[in-house]
């Protein structure tokens, strides 16, 4: 199968739904010159920095007709545009009584890593999760990425859409033509039997990293990844912790009230998969800081490998 | 721009239903019969009605929280308006949204908003769908002068302009933004400067005078419609009454000469364009008593519709969270 970067695997997703459905138009303040003389600037808005204002358009114009994918930029920028987000966009529908749908996607990059300090390193994720309302997706590969925008663009509801910015220039195999992942399955990246790693967006492909290490111990990982965050794939989850008995779950946001702490709730709330766990469960998240800018300091305020292996081998002890 | 009788007693019905039904509205909240907060439009009718008859069933309209006119303006139902006070299940919106939340997609009505401008992106949202759509329709985007405090209302202004949206930013100035005066509030009193500001024209017009105001929204909505672009219109009007009330309506804390000056038959909305027409002799005075009779008919049958229609089933609360 080709490979494809993470960035060329969305791109492609988008210029086929564009194709797809006129429907289909695209928001954003930075210029997409491809786009443009392909779909036309009435299809491809070039939009001024005023977050708030574009966030509220799309959804306007996903509740008269259109397919919106609006992009925030960085989910930094998601902030300005709090009222249409949190009061507006995720309300709207129950609020009104299911009279009207609003398919409007918003795309956003997110996470630490990159250097670039506190305000552009932010992993909200739980922040949108907690409004109930909108459907949250977190791909980690070219392949899960190209088909669950494909998926989100589709739906017909306010879909949040967050590129792990770690993964941008990242490949892996896309099948050509049409793909599409569903929204709310979870995928086992890699089968084990000694602990569950539930792993999101670039680690993800940290957790797999571990898993081929401490294979040469004999010690087995199964790598699981959510996708989508809301709605979540407990059931995934919950089975493969069933099986293993054992869970770490690796997020680059801080701990409190995150999506790591939701995915333990969701198995340890469950009787069944509580009395199959043989240890108490890890999460190995963002230290509770403001990622800062040093490499050193931001690496340390960051999981990685070292302590990921460090958690597989406590809930071995 | 001459109307026919028919549609100047339309007009006037539709000030007298908005009118009564807010002060029913007050009366069943004193009551205890109704829930949640209610915000009267009493006093600024004729801009909800002025502009609304200068659109077509198909042109759409963001509302506010004190929205009831402006549901009523556009042509919603007050049947299914009451049960949504009543918190039914035959409410607008089965009971799940109340007052606030007030909608009627199948009429072009997007919203009443609890969020001062919060309406403001998704009528440009609507309308930048009516531009590429090409269809000639319009949005009206309703707001009041506490909007213009909002980033959001300086926002859409200006893309409205740069894409010549096809939109009416409608101002409704009532003078206070919940119990503050407009001038304790903004650096430039005058609203309708932001229009230039912005590229577009800004026409205030006497915001109680309900054939000026859909004058002006005629032309203004005239003007969208050839792709020209938005128009502020800045209404100025009074509201007659409080901002909000829960149990009981707060406390008066404007001047007495100021509320009696807005409040006299020569400024109210309704008695205003009742003498006008009367005096002009397109109407008698028993034509319109019979109007204000059956208003208060249809009102009456709208409490008995509320209250024949059953609450909501709790079983049903996850429902319409997510479209299929």
């Amino acid at each position: 199968m080709r490979e494809i970067t993470f960035a060329q695997a969305l791109e492609e997703a988008l210029i086929e739904e564009m194709e797809r459905d006129e429907r289909v138009i695209t928001l954003a303040t930075t210029r997409a010159p491809g786009l443009e003389n392909k779909f036309g600037d009435k299809r491809v808005r070039f939009t001024p920095i005023s977050e708030a204002a574009f966030t509220g358009i799309g959804l306007g114009a996903a509740g008269s007709g259109f397919r919106p994918v609006v992009h925030w930029g960085m989910v930094t920028f998601s902030f300005v545009a709090m009222d249409q987000i949190v009061n507006q966009a995720s309300k709207i529908r129950y609020m009104f009584g299911g009279q009207a749908d609003f398919p409007v996607t918003y795309r956003c990059t997110t996470g630490g890593g990159m250097q670039v300090a506190a305000q552009h390193s932010q992993s909200p994720y739980s922040m949108f999760m907690h409004l109930a309302g909108l459907k949250i997706i977190l791909p980690s590969t070219p392949a899960d990425a190209k088909g669950l925008l494909k998926s989100s663009i589709r739906d017909n509801n306010p879909v949040v859409f967050f590129e792990c910015s770690r993964l941008a220039s990242t490949t892996g195999p896309v099948p050509d033509g049409e793909h599409v992942v569903p929204i709310g399955v979870a995928d086992v990246k890699r089968a084990g039997r000694d602990v569950t790693v539930v792993g999101l967006a670039y680690y993800v492909r940290e957790a797999l990293a571990v898993a081929d290490t401490l294979a040469a111990e004999g010690i087995s990982l199964e790598v699981v990844d959510p996708r989508t965050l809301v709605p979540m794939d407990a059931d995934a989850i919950r089975a493969s912790v069933r099986k293993t008995g054992r869970l770490v779950v690796v997020d680059e946001a801080p701990a409190t009230c995150s999506a790591a702490s939701e995915i333990v709730a969701l198995v340890t709330e469950d009787a069944q998969t509580f009395r199959a766990l043989r240890a108490p469960v890890q999460r190995v998240c963002a230290a509770p800081v403001p990622v800062p800018f040093s490499p050193p300091l931001e690496q340390a305020a960051l999981p990685d490998r070292v302590r990921i292996t460090t958690a597989i081998r406590r809930v071995l002890a | 721009m001459s109307l026919t009788k028919s549609e100047l007693v339309e007009i006037f019905r539709k000030l007298v239903l908005i009118r009564e039904f807010d002060l029913l509205a007050i009366e069943l909240r004193k009551a205890k019969r109704i829930y949640g907060a209610v915000h009267p439009y009493v006093g600024e009718e004729a801009v909800a009605v002025g502009v609304c008859a200068a659109l077509r069933p198909t042109d759409r309209i963001t509302s506010t929280h004190r929205g009831h006119g402006h549901c009523i303006a556009k042509g919603a139902d007050i049947n299914r308006m009451m049960a949504e006070l009543f918190g039914r299940v035959d409410g607008y919106c089965k009971g799940k949204g109340g007052s606030m939340h007030i909608a009627d997609f199948a009429i072009g009505m997007l919203g009443a908003n609890g969020i001062v401008a919060g309406g403001m992106p998704i009528a440009c949202g609507a309308a930048l769908a009516a531009q590429l759509e090409d269809a000639g329709k319009v949005t009206a985007c309703f707001f009041g002068d506490g909007a213009t405090g909002e980033g959001e209302f300086h926002e859409t202004l200006n893309i409205a302009s740069l894409w010549k949206l096809p939109l009416l930013f409608v101002c409704e100035n009532n003078r206070y933004g919940a119990g503050n005066a407009v001038e304790s509030v903004r650096a430039q009193a005058d609203i309708t400067l932001h229009a230039p500001a912005y590229g577009m024209p800004g026409i205030a017009v006497d915001g109680n005078d309900v054939l000026a105001v859909r004058d002006t929204a005629a032309e203004a909505a005239e003007r969208a419609r050839r792709g020209d672009g938005p128009t502020l219109i800045h209404c100025k009007t009074f509201r007659s009454l409080f901002h909000a009330m829960r149990d009981v309506p707060p406390p008066e804390t404007r001047p007495d000469d100021l509320l009696a000056a807005w409040r006299g038959r020569d400024r109210d909305p309704i008695t205003r364009l009742e003498d006008h027409l009367i005096g002009g002799g397109t109407v008698t005075t028993a034509e319109l008593q019979q109007i204000r009779d059956a208003v208060k008919r249809d009102l009456d049958a709208a409490v008995a519709f509320a209250e024949a229609s059953p609450y909501p089933d709790p079983n049903d609360l996850l429902v319409d969270m997510f479209a299929e």
